[in-house]
């Protein structure tokens, strides 16, 4: 057994370097197939960081009367955190939101003199709203509407909500939107870069077949036969999962001296580039196992048909 | 060692390849099968390595009934036989040397008598100094001898020669055909399919003549008779 399973490993390596010209041509194909994968994995994370970003920015705030005591508001605050909907929230008392405004106003001269001569703090309390979904803000909004807290909300403009919400609910459809294209392209897109690995090595069988038939005269059983094949295909695998991801480094080190800026994408704390290179293991093993899978499987079923007797 | 016994052949909508064959070789014999192109010689070798089942009839090879042997058991059979084929069949990408090696290879045997066998086997049919070359770079003589050598390297109890000259000059016909002769006098069992008139009426070993699937004629020292 032990000898039978080296000479199959020695013949699968010297099959593939006798083949050069044939090997070299599968591996280039099987690799762009692999940089269509890897690129879907790019596009997904890019997506859903985008996306997070996106939903961050949304929030609703809630204003509450000058007299409102700081209790009730930290009541509804807590009976807020305890529905399902709801990600967190932010009370920003009546010094905060003087503090917050008097910062981002410190260069306007008018604004400061108008509140000292007020002499005292106008500026409502609030509560500052994340939920989990976009979707989530109108449970939230109705939520707000119960008279037990309505009655201290700021009376004309409870709740920012309604101001916001044919932006919040077009995000909504957007992010679903891009969620459901992105899933659908990449089965697509996985299904044709399947497909073409498969062809590719079902051709390089093909143009084996006499070999094959030569093979089983002589006395070469299945496991022989098929070995040498299964292994082609984990080497043309492997290779081809390491140069896709070359490729798709010098694609990093390149494509930003023609369009700068474009893989960071405007999403502050992220670039595709430090993605990339954080997780090069983890996407380097989904390469492999995509690859060899595929290299493996489609040798096996191509080989399977010329194995009959 | 070999029989067929009432042995039918009939691919689908074709008329019988083979009708009621019997004939028996026993060890060590040469045997001829004679006959014009579709007259059954390719079916009776097919038959026999179990690459085609008869439609009816037994085919026995040594302990095995070759009609009955399972396909995961057919490598096992066919390591008992050698088959030397008219376009060499070997393998494009082995040398001449891997190319008698990989018979023993798949049979499982150890590489130090791999190491020991190959060379001499080469050196009998007398291509030791051509043990590196790639069938590419042999000529049809020299590739037919390879095929020989890779046949007879697992010292099988036949040896199949079908239409082995076929595709070669008479020098090296008959280079061939004493080659074999060679190893049929070393106790090897050979059954040779050819319609190479010459040949036949000068090896005066028996022959079977098949025409249209029957065997029409079974001689001991028999001639080559086909109107």
């Amino acid at each position: 057994m032990v000898t039978v399973i080296s000479r199959i490993i020695h013949y699968g390596f010297k099959n593939f370097w006798r083949n050069g010209l044939l090997s070299t041509a599968t591996v280039a194909i099987v690799s762009l197939c692999l940089v269509v994968f890897a690129g879907l994995i790019l596009a997904n994370t890019t997506s859903s960081r985008l996306i997070g970003f996106l939903q961050d920015k949304i929030d609703i705030s809630a204003y509450f009367k000058t007299n409102t005591p700081e209790d009730e508001i930290l009541a509804v605050k807590s009976a807020l955190e305890k529905l399902p909907e709801v990600k967190s929230v932010d009370y920003i008392s009546t010094e905060e939101a003087l503090a917050i405004f008097k910062a981002r106003h410190e260069n306007d001269p008018a604004f400061s003199q108008s509140l000292e001569e007020l002499n005292s703090n106008p500026l409502e309390a609030s509560l500052n709203i994340k939920a989990k979904d976009p979707k989530n803000y109108e449970v939230v909004a109705e939520y707000l509407k119960n008279p037990d807290i309505a009655q201290y909300l700021a009376t004309d403009n409870p709740v920012t909500y309604y101001n916001k919400q044919a932006a919040i609910d077009r995000l909504a459809g957007i992010i679903t939107g891009v969620d459901r294209i992105g899933l659908v392209l990449t089965i697509l897109l996985s299904l044709v870069a399947g497909l073409v690995v498969f062809n590719t090595i079902r051709l390089v069988i093909y143009s084996n077949r006499d070999e094959i038939s030569i093979m089983r005269a002589v006395g070469a059983s299945n496991t022989f036969v098929q070995g040498p094949y299964l292994m082609e295909g984990l080497i043309i695998g492997v290779i081809s999962a390491v140069a896709s991801l070359l490729f798709i480094f010098l694609g990093f080190l390149l494509v930003p001296l023609f369009y700068p800026g474009v893989t960071a994408l405007g999403i502050p704390d992220f670039s595709l580039f430090g993605y990339f290179g954080s997780n090069f293991f983890s996407i380097l093993m989904y390469q492999v196992l995509f690859g060899v899978g595929l290299t493996v499987i489609s040798s096996l079923v191509a080989v399977k048909k010329y194995l009959r007797n | 060692m070999i029989a067929f016994q009432n042995v039918s052949k009939i691919y689908l909508g074709h008329s019988p390849a083979l009708e009621d064959v019997t004939f028996r070789v026993n060890r060590g014999e040469f045997v001829s099968i004679v006959g014009r192109s579709g007259a059954g010689k390719s079916t009776i070798i097919k038959l026999l390595i179990g690459e085609e089942k008869p439609t009816k009839g037994r085919v026995f090879f040594g302990q095995y009934e070759v009609n009955k042997v399972r396909d995961n058991d057919l490598p096992a059979l066919r390591r008992h036989i050698g088959i030397v084929f008219q376009d060499f069949r070997l393998l494009p990408q082995k040398t001449a040397y891997e190319n008698v090696a990989f018979a023993l290879e798949v049979a499982g045997r150890p590489q130090s008598e791999i190491d020991e066998l190959v060379p001499q086997v080469l050196d009998m049919v007398g291509l030791s100094d051509k043990l590196n070359n790639f069938p590419h770079e042999l000529s049809g003589g020299e590739r037919q001898r390879v095929a020989i050598a890779r046949a007879m390297v697992h010292r099988p109890e036949v040896i199949i020669a079908d239409e082995p000259t076929g595709n070669l000059d008479p020098i090296n016909t008959w280079d061939i055909i004493n080659l074999l002769l060679k190893i049929n006098e070393l106790g090897t069992t050979l059954m040779l399919a050819t319609h190479d008139r010459d040949i036949i009426n000068q090896l005066e070993r028996r022959v079977v003549t098949l025409d249209h699937g029957k065997v029409i004629r079974d001689e001991e020292k028999g001639k080559y008779i086909l109107i």
